[in-house]
């Protein structure tokens, strides 16, 4: 299992969503993936993206000035 | 046993695509969605920016869509492709600058090669002929499928019986008499579908999925056109379209003042690229200025920042003027410009 940041601070949605999912296409099974937002859409969105994909939502954090999205990427 | 027919179906996070969607999955047939990112779609954070609006939906219609057909969902983002489809349409513009039928072919050609990649075997739209008086027409559908070269694999389950018969339908891949035969503006037969097919809610944002239909922003958008003298424009210009009212004293600068502080908030994040202004002595708007104004240009812009915030009535306001963020600030303090001395064709609306 590797872990992988992506940073989509200052992103609109759907944006950091589709940088989500191009890093997720490049990913392994297990791997876990931590996205930093600014745009409070993403607290719907990218889970909304990862449970129609299958993959796990470990956490979303949301502090004052950021959101941090953390999957773990499921393939078959 | 034959081989499990895959389809790849355009979902606008309206409710006929999300009908044509299910009609085709229940034929047995697999079905993953594709979006399209054109830079234009009325999206989450368009609701998100507007306070007022704050309640209402801030989710992504299309992923909310496939969650309810239970379907995975491709976002593509072709904003910058998409340029040329809105400057130099081959079909023209519809009522705005919607160019409507270019986009169709562009976004089917898209779906079709998307299928050919990952071995799926035709495309579904949720278009109803005579819907869109441009480019939702009986003549104007074997158009899209010629121009986007998917050709009989093209297939919209909602009026398909007012269509020649598609690959899909000839194969019985899928059964024609399952289809339907939709048209004309009038949505009941969609509402009853939905009932039928156990919808009881889907998003219908007012105005649909593309701001390029809206009156206002496609005069924001041509407005700006004119007065750079030339068609072309970066993604955030056409974000900035979005918010604020646009005021344009003169031909060689405009000013985008914040609505509301969703608007403010937003537009603080443009702070770097743009001057700006914004009053000090009283609450009111940030102020992004786009163009290249002279000193007397400043002074009266601040007259109309003053205008707008919460000392509109007093004797002096003081606006301070940004020219590089971060820079040095320049205070002026003005007397608000009446609102009877702001001609009603600076506002571009
Ligand atoms: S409304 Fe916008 S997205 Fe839809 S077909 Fe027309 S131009 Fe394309």
């Amino acid at each position: 299992m590797n872990q992988h940041e992506l940073n989509a601070r200052n992103l609109l949605c759907p944006i950091p969503v589709i940088r989500t999912q191009n890093k997720i296409a490049s990913l392994e099974n297990g791997d876990h993936l931590v996205v930093y937002c600014t745009d409070p859409g993403t607290l719907h969105d990218i889970p909304a993206w990862c449970r129609v994909h299958g993959h796990t939502l470990v956490s979303t954090e949301e502090n004052r000035d950021e959101i941090i999205i953390e999957i773990e990427v499921v393939k078959e | 046993m034959s081989k499990q027919r895959k389809a790849v179906s355009l979902i606008s996070g309206g409710l006929d695509s999300m009908l044509a969607t299910k009609v085709i999955q229940d034929q047995g047939i697999h079905v993953e969605g594709i979006n399209f990112y054109t830079g234009f779609c009325v999206e989450g954070h368009t609701h998100a920016i507007r306070k007022k609006d704050k309640e209402k939906e801030k989710k992504n219609s299309s992923l909310w869509v496939a969650e309810q057909l239970g379907i995975k969902l491709h976002i593509i983002d072709i904003s910058e492709e998409y340029k040329d489809i809105v400057l130099n349409p081959k079909h023209g513009y519809g009522q705005n600058l919607n160019p409507c039928l270019d986009c169709k072919i562009d976004m089917v050609s898209r779906a079709w090669q998307w299928c050919m990649d990952n071995d799926f075997d035709f495309v579904i739209t949720g278009e109803v002929i005579g819907q869109r008086p441009k480019s939702q027409r009986k003549e104007t559908m074997p158009i899209i499928a010629r121009e986007s070269k998917i050709e009989d694999r093209l297939l919209r389950p909602l009026c398909a019986k007012h269509l020649t018969e598609t690959l899909p339908e000839r194969e019985g891949w899928v059964n024609r008499d399952e289809l339907f035969d939709f048209h004309g503006r009038n949505r009941k037969p969609q509402f009853a579908l939905a009932k039928q097919l156990g919808f009881s809610e889907w998003s219908q944002p007012a105005g649909g999925c593309c701001f390029l239909t809206d009156e206002s922003y496609s005069n924001k958008l041509q407005d700006m056109w004119d007065s750079r003298g030339e068609r072309n424009y970066e993604v955030d210009d056409i974000m900035l379209l979005k918010v604020g009212r646009h005021i344009r004293p003169a031909k060689h600068f405009k000013l985008i003042v914040s609505r509301e502080q969703g608007e403010n908030n937003f537009m603080r994040g443009y702070r770097p690229m743009y001057s700006y202004l914004y009053p000090t002595s009283h609450g009111g708007p940030l102020t992004l200025i786009d163009g290249t104004p002279s000193e007397e240009d400043i002074q009266n812009a601040a007259r109309v920042v003053a205008r707008f915030s919460q000392g509109r009535d007093a004797d002096e306001v003081v606006v301070n003027y940004v020219q590089k963020h971060n820079g040095p600030e320049q205070v002026l303090t003005v007397k608000p410009m009446p609102a009877e001395e702001i001609p009603d064709d600076w506002y571009i609306h």
